[in-house]
């Protein structure tokens, strides 16, 4: 900025890395991402345990097809969640006091780590080691179908939020650049 | 039931576990007030001494002589009891601070030989997150998935003895993981969480194995009720210490405020 209108100091910017944009939340854009993955990830396991098991009673508790594998994964996912969800929370309270929060790119982790839940939870989980299905006694494919249709098109549309979040940081490094 | 647990054994019991932790309040109390006299301190919170004392209560519940005489016949009892004794109870006591306490209660030379003490390689072995996490929840794999659980109804002493473990061990956990006191070597938040996350998915998935295997002598519907006590009741507990856990790493100053990632200014020092 200061030395781009001499001409000596400009050639020595190009070979320097360029200034960061001065706000802050460029500079945490890592941690705005991985607070919303994780919220995200704890938030569908919340919504997963509260309507599926609770409120429907669609999920069962222990479902006696389950494999070992299936136990320990979900023991720990939903050990995780609870870290993940709280966690989570408590980045964006931390980002929010250094004034670095990032709307978009914070919801274009939350969509991804919550889309990349749930297919794992109904693709491997569900179906490889058979830890508990959607529902029982009714024609599965469908429910299947839309669980895990909705997880893909969450991990899509937190894709395009996250790159179009970093279309936006890159435009601003043009701008610089050719100040 | 078999003839040695007798009332006698039970009332025993409930005297044992009363008269220590009456004690236990006593003493809270006279640090306190010896700590007051001395008068170079801020002013002790009065939190600490609330969750102090309803700590104690609540582990000397599932020991009371009723508590005792269901939890006997009823593994739904039991199961409650486990998480007063086990879980809530060391965390509320820990959050009482009383090493703190005794640090603040004592003359200056013989506290300054305790903090020697705790600060020693033992305890540092004993509070590290994973020894306290294997005695914690393997001590529960261990009684609820051999002979012991069984047994334990029929020994008065191995009962006592299983309980105390319960009870040690859990303090053990909550205090390797939430430093509510003084603690020499301790671990970066980070650390006591990547530890944490697999205990607790052993509690839980030893949860779901009961529901499913119940413990010898106990109803499948008993067993299925107690499981999901200790999955569900476990999970709460288990969010209020994550909580904590957190807002001590949110709550402690300059922290990851020293590094930025792209080489922001030094901090200015006066």
């Amino acid at each position: 900025m200061s030395g781009t209108a001499d001409a000596q100091k400009g050639a020595v910017i190009i070979q320097e890395r360029l200034p960061e944009p001065e706000n802050p939340k460029f500079r945490h854009r890592s941690l705005n991402l991985w607070a919303g993955i994780l919220f995200g990830l704890g938030f569908v396991a919340f919504i997963d345990e509260t309507v599926f098991h609770q409120i429907l009673h669609w999920h069962k508790f222990y479902d006696r097809s389950s494999t070992a594998a299936g136990l320990v994964s979900d023991g720990l996912f939903h050990a995780f969640s609870w870290f993940a969800t709280v966690g989570g929370l408590y980045l964006v309270a931390d980002l929010r006091r250094k004034k670095a929060f990032w709307h978009r790119m914070f919801w274009g982790g939350k969509l991804l780590g919550g889309g990349a839940f749930q297919l794992y939870d109904g693709t491997i989980q569900h179906k490889l080691m058979r830890i508990h299905q959607i529902r029982y006694e009714v024609d599965i494919v469908p429910y299947d179908i839309i669980w895990n249709g909705l997880a893909i098109v969450m991990i899509a549309f937190g894709l395009i939020l996250i790159r179009s979040a970093k279309k936006d940081l890159s435009g601003r490094k043009v701008i610089v650049n050719a100040s | 039931m078999p003839h040695e647990f007798t009332d006698g054994w039970t009332t025993a019991i409930s005297a044992i576990a009363l008269l220590i932790g009456l004690t236990g309040v006593f003493l809270y109390f006279w640090g306190m007030a010896a700590s007051g006299r001395k008068g170079r301190y801020r002013r002790w919170p009065g939190r600490r001494p609330l969750c102090w004392s309803s700590g104690i209560f609540f582990a000397w519940l599932p020991l009371s002589p009723f508590f005792l005489e269901a939890a006997h016949h009823d593994f739904r009892f039991h199961m409650t009891g486990h998480l007063l004794l086990g879980m809530a109870a060391p965390m509320l006591m820990a959050a009482g601070a009383p090493v703190k306490l005794l640090l603040r209660s004592l003359p200056v030379n013989k506290a300054r030989k305790v903090a020697g003490v705790i600060r020693k390689p033992v305890f540092s072995f004993y509070r590290h997150p994973v020894t306290a996490s294997v005695l914690n929840i393997g001590g529960l794999w261990i009684l609820y998935t051999t002979p012991l659980f069984g047994l334990m109804h029929h020994h008065p002493l191995l009962f006592l003895l299983v309980h105390a473990h319960l009870f040690l061990a859990g303090y053990l956990f909550t205090v390797s993981v939430l430093y509510f006191d003084p603690a020499p070597n301790g671990h970066s938040p980070l650390f006591r969480t990547i530890v944490f996350i697999p205990s607790l998915a052993a509690h839980g998935i030893l949860s779901k194995l009961l529901y499913a295997y119940p413990p010898s002598g106990v109803s499948l519907e008993q067993a299925r009720q107690g499981a999901m006590i200790m999955y569900y009741g476990g999970d709460l507990i288990d969010l209020a210490i994550i909580v904590v856990l957190f807002h001590g790493w949110y709550k402690k100053p300059g922290y990851r405020r020293t590094k930025s990632r792209f080489g922001a200014k030094k901090p200015v020092s006066l």
